[in-house]
């Protein structure tokens, strides 16, 4: 059968037959325009400490694990899901591993445990929902409340503190004064970005996404890709574990604690369209980053939590707000399957 | 026809994927309880300690869903053990108030002598206290107080207020000690809207008031160690300057050790507060930023097991002069340093 989806789709820059030489995405000028606002305004507060190489490397450090998570969820919410689950299973391989660490268990065998417990999660997760019927939403808020127990049950509800010094000062590096968690988190960004607009894995997310009844026609494997979409996601949950258990030198099972909250924010502010469909990774990653250093503004003068959260609310229906007036302006919505980036065409 | 197999295979996939899960923890799970070594209750007073007239004591608590409230559940547990007199009921600990309502109302008409609740929410557990010293059981309300006195016989519990003051009081006296003048001063909170989260920040904002002091950057974490470790690296970026750091708790304490681990600084002190064994330890050791602890111990509920004892059996404490057991009794915040440390292992706690 033909699979006529894995033609490269149009192009934002090729709307109307005229194909531009930069696109220029509107939406992620204003996101990248509100960073470097924030950014601004830490700094005219805090002219000392805040645009400091070492307070930009802490941000970007507290950003990398929400940062990899965004990038799973980014994947399963652009195939026209939703991943509640992904704090209890950063709680869950967190756990595992520490708890394999205070078996005397050495720095690999922790990482792989704890890539092959969000993995496994996640591809249950992916499963269930795709070839068990059972929705989205269900299904992770089943594995959320699971995974938590297990995590909680293999804890026993304790902080578990690594004492493994391989592992710590590994993950508490830094190479070239960048960070080793910022590095993975650039990592995960850069093969999760190409995998999305680079390859026909990530042309077929958009498809499932933008109609998953046309997907199946043109004669993409749903069920299994909507399976491996989940795992992708779960995978990034063990990530982020690690980079959890290497932050805090402990797991618990209150790690990831509504990880599932900020990482939606950050996946819809960055451009992500909740039904599926389209989305964007760099809007994503932009996302993050805003939370991040609001968060990091809001400590630095000393500013209430509550007042916090407020901001943090107003950011994220500011910014769908204007995602839905720009949209309003152009008149129409884009094509489901249209990835925000231009592809190539490449096949793989 | 196919599609069904599918699904069905899909499922078993599933269900055996979360089977293999869970025989896994059985094989990997650690035994929480076998690295906790209990407080236990005095052996009581003079006539105290014989044994006396049997009494069943009912106990109700939240589940033990972090350090300081498994070891609650452990102490009042190991407490009970500790008294051949003794006889304890004890239930499934839940943060569902309507279960632990109906698990009050079952121990009531499972007709024991006294009653020891830790309730979830205090207020909402008021009308089963209430119902129980009605039917003339005596309540030991521990902890978290009901709205009114006539829900408990005696309550026991910590002082979130003095341990602000008490954190405080020796943040500033040991910058006098250093000559320190115009200290920065951080506070690390936990939950801003609980009470029991404000009560500390005011003792300790009184307490350096009180010494010409004044608090500098504060957050708000949230009693876990990865909240610890975010808002303590933010605190810090912010806070070049910085001479001591108060951290409301030890469960999230872990985490702002390695925050500040992460920070290479070594400029400033640390004092934490509960006192967890991790704290006490590293205290002991005396090489990194902690310093010392003020206690909000789980001894409380060893120390409500002897109190419900005696009320079964009639008796007051035995060093008082009041035939009865006072109505009131507030623990004491005590700050642990590595000069007294070794004296206060015993009531340590595993976060």
């Amino acid at each position: 059968m033909t699979k006529a989806l894995d033609r490269s789709p149009v192009s934002p820059a090729e709307e109307g037959g005229k194909r531009r030489s930069f696109p220029v995405d509107v939406r992620l000028l204003g996101l990248g325009g509100v960073l470097l606002l924030l950014c601004l305004i830490g700094f005219i507060t805090q002219p000392d400490t805040f645009l400091t190489q070492e307070n930009i490397s802490t941000m970007l450090r507290l950003a990398a694990a929400i940062g990899v998570v965004s990038v799973g969820m980014t994947f399963v919410i652009i195939a026209g899901g939703i991943d509640l689950s992904v704090g209890s299973m950063v709680a869950l391989s967190s756990v595992w591993m520490t708890t394999l660490a205070t078996q005397s268990y050495g720095p690999v065998v922790m990482v792989l445990c704890a890539l092959l417990v969000g993995l496994g999660c996640g591809l249950v997760n992916g499963v269930l929902v795709s070839y068990g019927k059972v929705v989205p939403f269900i299904m992770t808020l089943a594995m959320m409340a699971s995974a938590k127990g297990l995590a909680e049950r293999l804890s026993g509800r304790r902080t578990q503190v690594v004492t493994e010094s391989g592992f710590t000062s590994f993950f508490r590096a830094s190479f070239l004064g960048i960070p080793v968690l910022v590095i993975m988190l650039a990592m995960v960004f850069v093969v999760g970005w190409i995998v999305l607009n680079r390859t026909t894995f990530g042309r077929r997310t958009y498809a499932i996404g933008g109609n998953s009844e046309a997907a199946r026609l043109s004669g993409i494997n749903v069920k299994l890709h909507t399976a491996l979409v989940y795992g992708i996601s779960g995978l990034c949950c063990g990530i982020a574990a690690t980079m959890v258990v290497a932050r805090t030198t402990s797991g618990a099972s209150t790690n990831g604690l509504f990880y599932e909250l900020d990482a939606i924010a950050a996946v819809v502010i960055g451009g992500t369209l909740l039904s599926g469909g389209r989305g964007s990774l760099i809007g994503t990653l932009i996302g993050v980053l805003i939370f991040t250093v609001l968060n990091s503004i809001f400590t630095q003068n000393n500013l209430d939590t509550d007042i916090q959260n407020i901001a943090k609310g107003a950011i994220i229906v500011g910014a769908v707000l204007l995602q839905h007036t720009a949209r309003q302006r152009k008149g129409k919505p884009r094509a489901p399957s249209e990835p925000d980036t231009q592809p190539t065409g490449s096949q793989s | 026809m196919t599609r069904t197999n599918l699904a069905r295979r899909g499922f078993l996939f599933g269900a055996a994927g979360l089977g293999a899960g869970a025989v896994l923890v059985g094989c990997t799970s650690n035994e929480p309880e076998a690295q906790n070594t209990p407080q236990q209750a005095g052996n009581g007073q003079g006539a105290n300690s014989e044994p006396g007239q049997p009494v069943t004591i009912g106990f109700s608590a939240p589940a033990a869903d972090h350090g300081w409230m498994a070891a609650m559940t452990i102490n009042a547990r190991a407490s009970a053990e500790q008294f051949s007199d003794v006889t304890l009921n004890a239930t499934e600990g839940t943060n569902d108030v309507n279960q632990q309502i109906a698990q009050v109302e079952q121990l009531i008409n499972a007709g024991v002598d006294v009653l020891v609740i830790l309730p979830f929410d205090g207020k909402a557990l008021t009308s089963a206290g209430r119902q129980a010293m009605d039917a003339g059981i005596p309540v030991v309300n521990v902890d978290r107080v009901f709205d009114t006195p006539l829900a408990y016989r005696t309550w026991i519990g910590g002082d979130n207020y003095r341990m602000g003051v008490n954190a405080g009081n020796y943040i500033a006296t040991e910058l006098k000690r250093q000559n320190v003048n115009n200290p920065v001063i951080g506070e690390v909170a936990g939950i801003d809207s609980l009470p029991l989260t404000q009560e500390r920040s005011q003792g300790f904002k009184d307490a350096l008031e009180q010494q010409g002091f004044s608090v500098g950057p504060r957050v708000a974490a949230e009693f876990t160690p990865e909240s610890g470790e975010r808002q303590t690296s933010n605190l810090l970026q912010g806070a070049q300057n910085l001479h001591a750091l108060w951290n409301h708790d030890d469960d999230q304490g872990v985490g702002v050790v390695a925050a500040i681990e992460s920070s290479g600084r070594s400029d400033f002190f640390m004092v934490g507060g509960a006192g967890s064994r991790n704290m006490m330890t590293l205290i002991k050791e005396d090489s990194g930023p902690v310093k010392a602890t003020v206690l909000y111990s789980p001894s409380m509920a060893s120390s409500a097991i002897a109190m419900a004892r005696l009320l079964g059996q009639d008796k007051g404490l035995a060093d008082l002069a009041e035939h009865e057991i006072p109505a009131e009794v507030t623990t004491y915040s005590a700050v642990v340093t590595k000069e007294n440390v070794d004296s206060y292992m015993d009531v340590g706690f595993d976060s």
